[in-house]
């Protein structure tokens, strides 16, 4: 097997088991309920995590398109939702503010 | 409360915007591959089987270094040791009670289809799981086939703006959960803070960063907020 095959195989081995093994390992109705709080917090916090600071960078050396972009979702979507608009809208923000070259 | 039961067309719906997301990166992945002069098979091989996002990218700049692959293995473990948090959150709302099934929708946990969701209103059903993810999945696969066989298919500039794609929708599952919800702003912004902290200042590497966040920060809250539900 070549060296790169087996890397392929070691990174899904150790990139599958812990997204599969908390599946068959928590049985929710026995936690305590504060191991049940904690995993409640989870999505905010691995979301808090998600944007910064990795927004700022989303488009490398165009920091101020990436924010002007960013101003815009949280915009939308705290006034209409929907997540698909927010993505191509944002998106199509970013590509007309780099197209003006000034961004 | 009784809640709505998600459906494979639902799942379409919302795997969309992590297909538009992935694409573009994928592409860049699939050319990255085929400048360090990976063939085909592996690059393409990455996608399908290994389904991992910034840790693909690194591999692949190791193997250019001539790194070791148990090097590279560990270094995808760290970087996405995150995951088993994700998924043990989600575990308790997953309506699948069959263990292959389970065992299949695991392997489709990432930090996009994790957040879709787990702001998802409604019951997790697996043909939900299923089509949701692989939506996304399959915008992975095409794109590093793409990126490798056509180089950047796209016009340079769409290709770069389509960067921010994914955040874009972080950021629009995030709001509508944190409007009016003290706690839960108090969590995503103090997490997003110490990360960029334990990153830019102390220098950790992202996977350690970002598990350690999580964790500490998830925890404080644990501590001190009373066990009610805040919803």
């Amino acid at each position: 097997m070549s060296s790169v095959n087996l890397i392929i195989l070691g990174m899904m081995i150790v990139t599958y088991l812990p997204r599969v093994v908390p599946f068959f390992m928590v049985d929710h109705e026995r936690l305590p309920n504060k191991v049940k709080q904690f995993l409640e917090y989870i999505p905010y916090t691995a979301l808090g995590v998600l944007v910064l600071p990795g927004t700022l960078t989303a488009v490398p050396e165009h920091l101020t398109a990436s924010v002007i972009g960013i101003i815009f979702t949280v915009a939308y979507s705290y006034f209409k939702g929907g997540i698909i608009i927010s993505v191509i809208g944002t998106i199509g923000i970013v590509y007309l503010l780099l197209l003006t070259g000034i961004f | 409360m009784i809640l709505e039961i998600l459906d494979k067309k639902q799942g379409f719906k919302d795997g969309f915007p992590i297909f538009l997301g992935y694409f573009p990166i994928a592409i860049t992945f699939g050319i990255l591959s085929s400048n360090t002069g990976l063939t085909f098979f592996e690059t393409i091989s990455f996608s399908i089987i290994v389904f991992a996002g910034a840790s693909q990218f690194i591999a692949v700049k190791m193997i250019a270094v001539a790194a070791s692959p148990v090097a590279i293995i560990l270094t995808t473990l760290f970087l996405n040791f995150r995951h088993f948090l994700m998924s043990a959150s989600l575990s308790a709302r997953l309506k699948v009670k069959h263990k292959g099934v389970k065992g299949f929708i695991g392997f489709f946990i990432t930090d996009e289809t994790f957040s879709v969701a787990s702001f998802a209103k409604g019951q997790l059903t697996a043909s939900y799981m299923m089509t949701m993810t692989i939506t996304g999945y399959l915008g992975w696969c095409l794109g590093t086939a793409f990126g490798y066989l056509l180089g950047g298919v796209l016009p340079k500039l769409l290709q770069l703006s389509m960067g921010i794609g994914l955040y874009a929708m972080f950021v629009a599952l995030l709001v509508p959960k944190i409007k009016g919800n003290r706690l839960g702003l108090l969590l995503a912004i103090s997490s997003g803070l110490l990360n960029t902290f334990l990153l830019k200042v102390i220098h950790l590497s992202s996977g350690w960063s970002i598990v350690l966040s999580i964790v500490i920060i998830s925890l404080t809250a644990t501590i001190i907020v009373k066990g009610e539900k805040y919803e």
